[in-house]
C-alpha cells in the first residue's frame, strides 16, 4: 500500500466516527418520537401526512402486522415501478423518447429497486425515461432505504421492551426515517454534489462538435437528486452505466470521497443509535468494532493487490509500478478512472461491498484475482461488515445471538443478549435469517452455470467467468447490487432467476427478522448475573468477527476455490 | 390486513410525490440558481456551440494531439450515451491483446521513445469517458507532440506542468492531467479549466 493509501484509509474511518456518532443518536431521537432540531417544521407535515393516510400513530403492531405492512408497501412498489418502465414513452419528461423497457427487464428492475439491492441489467442512458429515473426508481431509493432502517429500529425494540406485544408503527416509523433522515441528508448532499460537477437538470442530451471535429453527445437529465440518495441509502443504482465511475456521477476526487462516506454513514450510525436505544453505547461501540476490524483487513488487501497490477503484462512494455516524483500512479488501471486511482478505486470497491451498496467507481471484473474476491467475500458474509442501511444492523444483531448461542454452547448456559434469553423459537428465525442467501447465491450460481441460457452470459473464459455468475447470485441474493459487469444478464432467464433471488434475500430475512422482534419484545427481561458473557468487551468482539467468518468460509470456501483462487494460483506461475 | 391496504396506498402515494418530484424539482431549481454551469454538464462553448464538457474525455486519435485513456464505450470509444469499462478479466488473452496493441500504435506514432508507456494510457478507463491521465502518460507523449507540432519538448512539458491538477484538498485522489483542456491549450484555444 502506499502512503496515499494508508491516508486516505485512516481519514476516512476518522472522519466516518466524527460524522455517525451524532447521526446515531439524532436517529435514536427521531425513532423514539422525541423533540429533535427538525420537530418543528416537520411535525405539522408529519400530522398531515398521517391524517390522509388514516394513520393512528398511537396504534402500534405486532411483528406479524408490521411484516404484512412491510410486505404490502413493497409489493405497491414493486407493481408501480414495473408499470412506470412499460408506459414511459406515453409519459412526459422523456426528451429522448427512451422506448418502453421488456416485460422481464422491467420485472427485475422493479424487485431490484425494491429490495434495496439496485442490480441493473439495463444501462441507464438508454433506457430509462427521467420520469421512471424519478418517480420510479429515487422513490424506492428512499422507500427501501427507510424500511431497512425500520426493521433494524423494530429489532432493536425488541431487545429494549419487555412483556410487550408490538415493536412499533410501520407507517410512523417508514414516515419519519423519510422526512426527518433520509430527505434532509439527500437534499444537502445532492447540492454538494452539484458543486463538484454532478449534473441536474432536464435537458435532452447535448450535441458536441469535439476539438477533433467528431460528433459526442452527452447525456443529460436529473443526476445528482438519485446520486445523493443512492449513496445514502446504500442502494446504489447508477444512473448512467458506469455508475459512480461516469463523470456526471461522480466527478472529483472530493465527491468520490463524500460519497464513499455516504454509504457508511447511516449504517455506521445505527450502531450509535442501538447502543443509546438499548441504554448502553458499549455495546453499539463492540458492533462498531468488530465491522471496523473486517471492514479495514479486507481493504488492505484489495487495495494491495490492485497497486501491484497484472503480472501478465509486465514483459509488454508497461510502466505498472508507482512512482511519486514521477507522477505515475500504476498498478491494476484496466476498468478505473485516473482522478481516482488504485486507493480511491480500490477503498471504494471495498466499501462498496461492505455495505450492500453496490455502486462503483471502477469495474470489479476486471480486478486482479484477489483484489476482486475481496469484494465478493465482502458481500458473501451477509452483508453485515457496516451493511445496508438497517439491514446491515439487524444482519449484525442476528449473527451476535448467533455468537452468543455458540458461547452459551461452550460453557454450559443459557445464551442471553442485552437481557434476553435467546430459546428454540430465537435461533429457529435466525437460522433462517442465516441460511436463506447461501441457498439462494448456491443453488442459483449452480443452475445458471449447469444451463445453456446461463453461461449464454458468460463474457471471461476460464474460471473468471463462472466468477462472473457466482458474483451475480451473491450480489442479487445479498442485495448488494454491484456486478461483475462482463457478465450480461439481460436476458429472461438472468432477469428472472436473479429477481427471485434479491427478493427472498430481503424478505426472506426481513420477516423472520421481525419474528425474531415480536418474541424478544414477548420476553421478560432477566438481571444481569456473574454468569453472564458480557458482550461488549474485545473478547465478545472477537467472538463475533469468528460468527461471522466461520459462517461465510463454511458456506463459500468451495465456490471460492473455483473462481477467485483457482485463478489467483493460475496468475502466479507466470510472476 | 385489510386494515393496512390503505395507509399502504396513501403513504405509498404522499411519499412518492415527496421523494420522486418534490425532491428532485427543489434540487433543480436550487442547483440551476446556484450551480448553472455545473447542474448543465460544465460544458465548453466555442463560437456559440457546445465543444464538449470539461469532465468527459474525448477521442483523440491524431499525432499533434495528447491522446487520452483508451475507451471500450459501445460502437465508438467515448460514446457519451453509452459509458461504460471493458470488463476484461486479468487473465483474458483479450485484454493482453488490446494493451500490446496500444503499446504498439504509441511506439508506431513516436518511434524513437522506447521509455516505458505508463500504465494508464494503455488500460481503457472505468466509464470510457475518463477525461485525465497521469501527468507521467503525458510526459510520455511530450516528445511526439513536441516533433508533430515543431515545438521545443520543454514548452510541452512546461504547459504539461502547467496543466497538473494536484490531489485535491492535497489527500483526495491522484494527480492528473485534463487531456481536452491541455490540448486546447496547444491550439490556443483559451479555456476556463476545471481546476477545481
Amino acid at each position: 500500500m502506499t502512503q496515499h493509501a494508508w491516508l486516505m484509509l485512516g481519514a476516512f474511518m476518522l472522519i466516518l466516527l466524527v460524522l455517525a456518532k451524532p447521526l446515531g443518536e439524532f436517529i435514536a431521537n427521531v425513532m423514539e418520537g422525541r423533540r429533535h432540531v427538525l420537530s418543528r417544521v416537520g411535525t405539522p407535515v408529519e400530522s398531515l401526512i398521517y391524517r390522509l393516510a388514516a394513520v393512528n400513530r398511537e396504534q402500534e403492531m405486532g411483528w406479524l402486522n408490521y411484516a404484512i405492512s412491510v410486505l404490502l408497501l413493497s409489493l405497491i412498489g414493486v407493481l408501480f415501478v414495473y408499470l412506470l418502465q412499460r408506459l414511459q414513452p406515453w409519459l412526459p419528461l422523456n426528451p429522448q423518447q427512451m422506448a418502453a423497457v421488456s416485460a422481464d427487464s422491467s420485472f427485475n428492475t422493479a424487485v431490484s429497486f425494491v429490495t434495496n439491492t439496485n442490480w441493473q441489467g439495463y444501462s441507464g442512458e438508454t433506457t430509462m425515461s427521467y420520469l421512471t429515473q424519478m418517480l420510479g426508481l429515487t422513490v424506492q431509493n428512499f422507500l427501501s432505504a427507510a424500511t431497512g432502517i425500520v426493521v433494524a429500529i423494530a429489532l432493536i425494540r425488541g431487545f429494549v421492551r419487555h412483556s410487550s406485544a408490538t415493536i412499533g408503527n410501520f407507517w410512523v416509523d417508514l414516515t419519519r426515517v423519510t422526512l426527518y433522515i433520509l430527505l434532509p441528508l439527500s437534499t444537502v448532499f445532492a447540492l454538494v454534489l452539484v458543486s463538484q460537477g454532478v449534473i441536474q437538470n432536464f435537458a435532452a442530451n447535448v450535441d458536441a462538435h469535439t476539438l477533433e471535429g467528431a460528433a459526442q453527445t452527452l447525456a443529460m437529465g436529473p443526476v445528482a437528486s438519485q446520486e445523493a440518495i443512492k449513496m445514502i441509502g446504500t442502494n446504489g443504482g447508477g444512473f448512467f452505466n458506469a455508475n459512480s465511475a461516469h463523470p456526471f456521477e461522480n466527478p472529483t476526487p472530493l465527491s468520490n470521497a463524500l460519497q464513499m462516506l455516504a454509504i457508511f454513514l447511516i449504517p455506521a450510525a445505527l450502531t450509535f443509535t442501538f447502543g443509546k436505544m438499548v441504554g448502553s453505547p458499549r455495546q453499539g461501540w463492540a458492533l462498531l468494532a468488530a465491522m471496523s476490524i473486517l471492514f479495514v483487513s479486507l481493504a488492505m488487501v484489495t487495495i494491495s493487490a490492485e497497486q501491484q497490477g497484472n503480472p501478465l503484462l509486465s514483459d509488454s512494455g508497461v510502466a505498472q509500478s508507482f512512482s511519486a516524483t514521477k507522477l505515475l500512479p500504476g498498478g491494476n488501471m484496466e476498468s478505473k478512472e485516473m482522478r481516482f486511482g488504485i486507493a480511491d478505486s480500490a477503498l471504494f470497491a471495498t466499501i462498496t461491498t461492505a455495505a450492500s451498496c453496490g455502486a462503483v467507481n471502477s469495474m470489479h471484473d476486471s480486478y486482479t484475482p484477489l483484489g476482486g474476491m475481496i469484494p465478493l467475500v465482502l458481500i458473501q458474509l451477509g452483508e453485515v461488515v457496516f451493511g445496508g442501511v438497517g439491514s446491515g444492523l439487524y444482519g449484525m444483531l442476528i449473527f451476535a445471538v448467533l455468537a452468543v448461542f455458540i458461547a452459551g454452547l461452550m460453557i454450559g448456559r443459557t445464551p442471553e443478549y442485552q437481557g434476553k434469553k435467546i430459546e428454540v423459537f430465537e435461533m429457529k428465525m435466525v437460522s433462517i435469517a442465516i441460511l436463506i442467501t447461501p441457498l439462494l447465491v448456491l443453488i442459483g450460481t449452480a443452475v445458471a452455470v449447469l444451463l445453456a441460457d446461463g453461461r449464454a452470459g458468460i463474457l471471461n473464459p476460464g474460471a473468471h467467468g463462472f466468477s462472473e455468475v457466482l458474483y451475480a447470485f451473491s450480489s442479487a441474493a445479498n442485495n448488494n447490487g454491484s456486478a461483475f459487469a462482463g457478465l450480461s444478464a439481460n436476458t429472461p432467464f438472468y432477469n428472472l432467476l436473479l429477481a427471485v433471488a434479491m427478493w427472498f434475500g430481503r424478505f426472506g430475512v426481513i420477516v423472520p427478522v421481525l419474528a425474531l422482534a415480536g418474541a424478544l419484545a414477548a420476553k421478560k427481561r432477566i438481571a444481569e448475573t456473574s454468569g453472564t458473557l458480557p458482550t461488549h468487551g474485545p473478547l465478545f468482539v472477537a467472538l463475533l468477527i469468528g460468527t461471522v467468518l466461520l459462517v461465510g468460509l463454511l458456506n463459500y470456501v468451495p465456490a471460492l476455490a473455483l473462481g477467485p483462487l483457482v485463478e489467483q494460483l493460475m496468475l502466479a506461475p507466470s510472476r | 390486513m385489510k386494515n393496512q391496504i390503505r395507509p399502504a396506498l396513501s403513504l405509498f402515494i404522499m411519499l412518492s410525490v415527496l421523494t420522486g418530484l418534490l425532491y428532485p424539482f427543489l434540487v433543480t431549481g436550487i442547483s440551476q440558481v446556484a450551480f448553472p454551469h455545473q447542474a448543465n454538464g460544465s460544458l465548453i462553448v466555442r463560437d456559440g456551440k457546445p465543444l464538449g464538457s470539461e469532465l468527459i474525455g474525448q477521442n483523440f486519435t491524431e499525432p499533434k494531439y495528447f491522446w487520452g485513456r483508451p475507451s471500450a464505450t459501445a460502437s465508438s470509444p467515448y460514446n457519451a450515451e453509452a459509458s461504460g469499462g471493458s470488463n476484461l478479466g486479468p487473465l483474458n488473452p483479450a485484454l493482453k491483446d488490446a494493451v500490446e496493441g496500444r503499446v504498439k500504435a504509441l511506439r508506431e506514432a513516436d518511434p524513437g521513445n522506447t521509455a516505458p508507456i505508463p500504465v494508464d494510457l494503455v488500460t481503457a478507463s472505468a466509464s470510457g469517458l475518463d477525461p485525465h491521465i497521469s501527468p507521467a502518460a503525458a510526459q510520455w507523449q511530450a516528445s511526439r507532440i513536441a516533433r508533430v507540432r515543431g515545438l521545443n519538448e520543454a514548452e510541452v512539458s512546461k504547459l504539461i506542468k502547467q496543466h497538473t491538477e494536484p490531489r485535491q484538498l492535497g489527500l483526495l485522489g491522484e494527480p492528473r492531467v485534463n487531456v481536452l483542456a491541455l490540448n486546447m491549450a496547444l491550439d490556443g484555444i483559451a479555456y476556463r479549466g476545471a481546476q477545481r
